[in-house]
């Protein structure tokens, strides 16, 4: 057996084939292979977030996973959610409410909080969800437990769940 | 890293015995403790048997009237269970109060389970710590202990089992199913699972080489009212110094498993008993045997008070 493999994925609507080292993460192969660098690297231990991306509709930390084990799977990453000109009206609330200051943990910010909204949507319950049994409602104290795996070292939190809650109702 | 090979298991019974033919194999589920103590080289597999593929992915009731769980269902998926939402409430409350979205989207029921200790000690690999490397000794002791275990610890290591889920599935009297490598199943009750550290805390639970986990039995539902209580030091995405999860009955009756204070999942039936009686009586069994360090002697406090809250909190 060796130390390297192939795999395929589709990235953002283009399927691509990726010879890597096994140890290669999927947010290495991002970033170092696709040359998808919007996606970030803060902490490489699952502790920041900044790495968020969707992976068949479903947030992840792209540094815990390898990318050997995506055979298949369809990932999108904030450079797919929407380009300038033609923002995801998540990108544009966050331009909107200023929900950054240096922009580095905004990729993953934009990314967990668009998968927050469809969690929220398919009834997924959350630590401060008072009633298991009834409709997941959009709150701000839903939106800040939720988001509580996306640190901002620029303490943008405030004006980030403003955008959330603004994108939220677009959507409604 | 280290270089390891990876192969996508093709049948649990070929997991099973590709482990067993290789003592640095390592099965890999979500990947979100394996991969970061890889990167820290404190894990060192070989080779990773990827049991994602195996359809261990789903949440069945049995006809008996038990729930069983696979051991690759998400934990996102867990707690959003219909069932367990309803009949389980705290083993929701428990896996929602853990991690973040992000990686419990990820985590498995199997790999939840299997979490290693956060022990700041077993996490520098600059410092002697028995779990990591046996006959090194113990940083912890006479370290920094404060997240550390008042309970069941050994001469050789006071950390603490750090999870959330496995607490509620003590509380609920869960089963872990497995299959050996020579194809044999067994059932081993939660109580069971985890081991205390003892003189050789690098084994952590009942597991055999290359026995892997297929699911996670709940018995059938037994009513109360189901609440997980986690004390940490921030409101969200931190492990819990103190958690306690519990089943009140109406009559006051009830069953309770205390997280964040042993290297297992901590119950003691012959403090249910005093339940009735309220949290002082309840956790001074609970806690008869405690032998804190200096810096954690706040937990044996912090139990009784926790669980003084769960009771106010059940009686509404
Ligand atoms: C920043 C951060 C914060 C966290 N906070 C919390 C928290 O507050 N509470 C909490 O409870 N947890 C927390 N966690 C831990 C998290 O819950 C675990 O990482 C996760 O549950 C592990 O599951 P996994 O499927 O990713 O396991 P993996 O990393 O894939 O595997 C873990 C272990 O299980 C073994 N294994 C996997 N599947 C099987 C199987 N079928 N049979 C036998 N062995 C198997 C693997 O070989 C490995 O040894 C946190 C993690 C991080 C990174
Ligand atoms: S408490 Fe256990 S894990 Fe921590 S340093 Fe001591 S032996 Fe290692
Ligand atoms: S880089 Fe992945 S969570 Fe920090
Ligand atoms: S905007 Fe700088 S870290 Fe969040």
């Amino acid at each position: 057996m060796s130390y390297s493999s192939q795999v395929s994925f589709t990235i953002n609507g283009e399927s691509r084939v990726l010879d890597v080292d096994n140890r290669t993460t999927l947010l290495d192969a991002l970033r170092e292979h696709l040359h998808l660098t919007g996606t970030k690297k803060g902490c490489d231990h699952g502790q920041c977030g900044a790495c968020t991306v969707i992976i068949d509709g479903r947030r992840v930390n792209s540094c815990l996973t390898l990318a050997v084990m995506h055979e298949g799977d369809a990932i999108t990453t904030i450079e797919g959610l929407g380009k300038p000109g033609d923002l995801h009206p998540m990108q544009a609330a966050f331009v909107k409410h200023d929900g950054f200051q240096c922009g580095y943990c905004t990729p993953g910010q934009i990314c967990s909080s668009v998968a927050v909204l469809e969690e929220i949507k398919a009834n997924i319950p959350s630590h401060v969800t008072a009633d298991l049994t009834a409709a997941t409602t959009v709150t701000e104290v839903e939106i800040r437990e939720r988001m509580s795996g996306n640190l901002c070292r620029c303490g943008a939190y405030s004006n980030i769940v403003e955008a959330i809650v603004e994108a939220a109702g677009t959507r409604a | 890293m280290r270089a390891f090979t990876y192969e996508r298991a093709a049948s649990v019974e070929s997991a099973a015995k590709s482990a067993a033919a290789n003592d640095k194999a390592k099965f890999i589920a979500g990947g979100t403790n394996l991969l970061d103590l890889m990167k820290l080289e404190i894990e060192t597999p070989t080779h990773l048997i990827d049991v994602n593929g195996l359809g261990l992915d789903t949440i069945e009731p049995t006809s008996d009237g038990r729930l069983r769980i696979g051991a690759m269902v998400r934990n996102t998926d867990l707690a959003s269970n219909e069932t367990v939402r309803r009949d389980y409430g705290l083993l929701s409350r428990a896996l929602v109060a853990g991690a973040s979205g992000q990686l419990r989207n990820k985590a498995t029921t199997a790999g939840n389970l299997l979490q290693r200790t956060r022990c700041p000690y077993f996490y520098d690999t600059n410092q002697p710590c028995n779990k990591r490397q046996p006959g090194s000794g113990c940083s912890a002791l006479g370290g920094f202990s404060r997240q550390h275990a008042v309970l069941g610890s050994s001469e050789a290591c006071i950390a603490t089992y750090p999870g959330d889920m496995a607490i509620a599935m003590r509380a609920l009297d869960a089963v872990v199913e497995t299959v050996k490598p020579e194809g044999a199943t067994r059932s081993i009750p939660i109580a069971e699972f985890h081991r205390l550290p003892g003189d050789t805390p690098q084994i952590e639970t009942a597991l055999e080489a290359g026995e892997i986990i297929t699911a996670v039995t709940l018995p059938a539902p037994i009513g109360g009212q189901h609440i997980y209580r986690k004390v940490r030091d921030r409101a969200s995405y931190a492990f819990a110094l103190v958690s306690v999860a519990a089943v009140i009955q109406p009559d006051g009756s009830g069953r309770v498993a205390v997280g964040g204070v042993a290297h297992k999942p901590w119950r003691v039936e012959a403090a249910e008993a005093e339940l009735p009686k309220g949290a002082k009586a309840a956790a001074s069994i609970l806690l008869a045997d405690a032998r804190p360090t200096d810096q954690n002697r706040f937990k044996v406090d912090l139990v009784e008070r926790t669980l003084g809250a769960v009771l106010r909190e059940a009686r509404g």
